[in-house]
């Protein structure tokens, strides 16, 4: 495997960075601009790894729906979000243990997997050697797939995204006294 | 594959703090986002670096944000219908719904 280029540490370390400061920073519209930083280089990891489409609906979903919903809600109960609110509950010790222990558990199983499970022929790791090639087309080969092989999952999910759709229209609507 | 795999680990990692400490629901959901990306970020590299032959990994990431950008939706109406009936959205304060 090549070593990943520069280009993938600058990534890395603004998406850790600003998934910091999502989860640790005071005032929630903050915490929301930094989400829209932490989505754009999920972005730019995805272009790193040959998935150009998703990048594209990355951006277009993450950054342009789901977080500027995100800043809605807030302005909506935007006297929330005001820094004389403490945002974080009890839990911090214990949700700093718990995630801590987790990414390192995490971290040990990929390294220790990486070394256990060695190929006899090659002597490198099973999950190094690539089989295939990856289409050159994405977006093409991505709308064939959505045609033929996942065509009903496609039709689920967008049943999905209607029943969402009424489901928030219907919590959200002013109740009739 | 194991920086991919490893980043995706740590923000994980950074979401799952979020979710157990943030008091205000919209803070957990945008933790919830984060730890989604992770999942997506070891399917594209999986994809990338294991299984090649096909963008099958892409395609499961796909489908993770359409349901993401789902779950965003009612969760966001949610936190609204909770700002209605409480005039606050912390978590500790909407303890009515455990039954």
């Amino acid at each position: 495997m090549a070593e990943p280029g520069i280009v993938f540490w600058i990534l890395a370390v603004v998406t850790v960075a600003s998934a910091v400061m999502v989860v640790t920073l005071k005032n929630i519209f903050h915490c929301a601009l930094a989400l829209i930083l932490c989505l754009f280089s999920v972005a730019g990891i995805y272009i790193l790894l040959n998935a150009e489409f998703l990048a594209a609906a990355q951006v277009l979903i993450y950054v342009g729906a789901v977080a500027i919903l995100m800043i809605f809600a807030i302005m909506l109960t935007s006297n929330l979000a005001s820094k004389a609110i403490r945002q974080s509950n009890e839990q911090v010790m214990v949700g700093t243990v718990v995630s801590v222990l987790f990414c390192g558990g995490m971290l040990a199983l990929i390294y220790l997997t990486d070394k256990a499970i060695v190929s006899e022929e090659t002597g490198v790791a099973f999950w190094r050697q690539v089989r295939g090639t990856l289409p050159a087309d994405n977006v093409a080969s991505l709308g064939g797939y959505l045609m033929t092989k996942f065509m009903l999952p496609f039709e689920v999910v967008s049943v999905l995204l209607l029943a969402a759709m009424i489901g928030a229209i219907v919590l959200a609507r002013k109740e009739k006294a | 594959m194991l920086f991919y795999l490893s980043l995706a680990a740590v923000l994980f990692a950074v979401g799952l703090f979020g979710v157990l400490t943030r008091r205000n629901t919209i803070g957990i959901l945008m933790s919830l986002e984060l730890m989604f990306n992770a999942a997506n970020i070891n399917f594209v590299a999986f994809n990338k670096y294991v299984w090649a032959d096909g963008l099958i990994g892409q395609m499961f990431a796909v489908f993770i944000v359409v349901v993401a950008a789902a779950e965003a939706v009612v969760g966001l109406a949610i936190v609204l219908l909770l700002y209605r009936n409480w005039q606050g959205i912390d978590t500790d304060h909407v303890s009515v719904m455990k039954w």
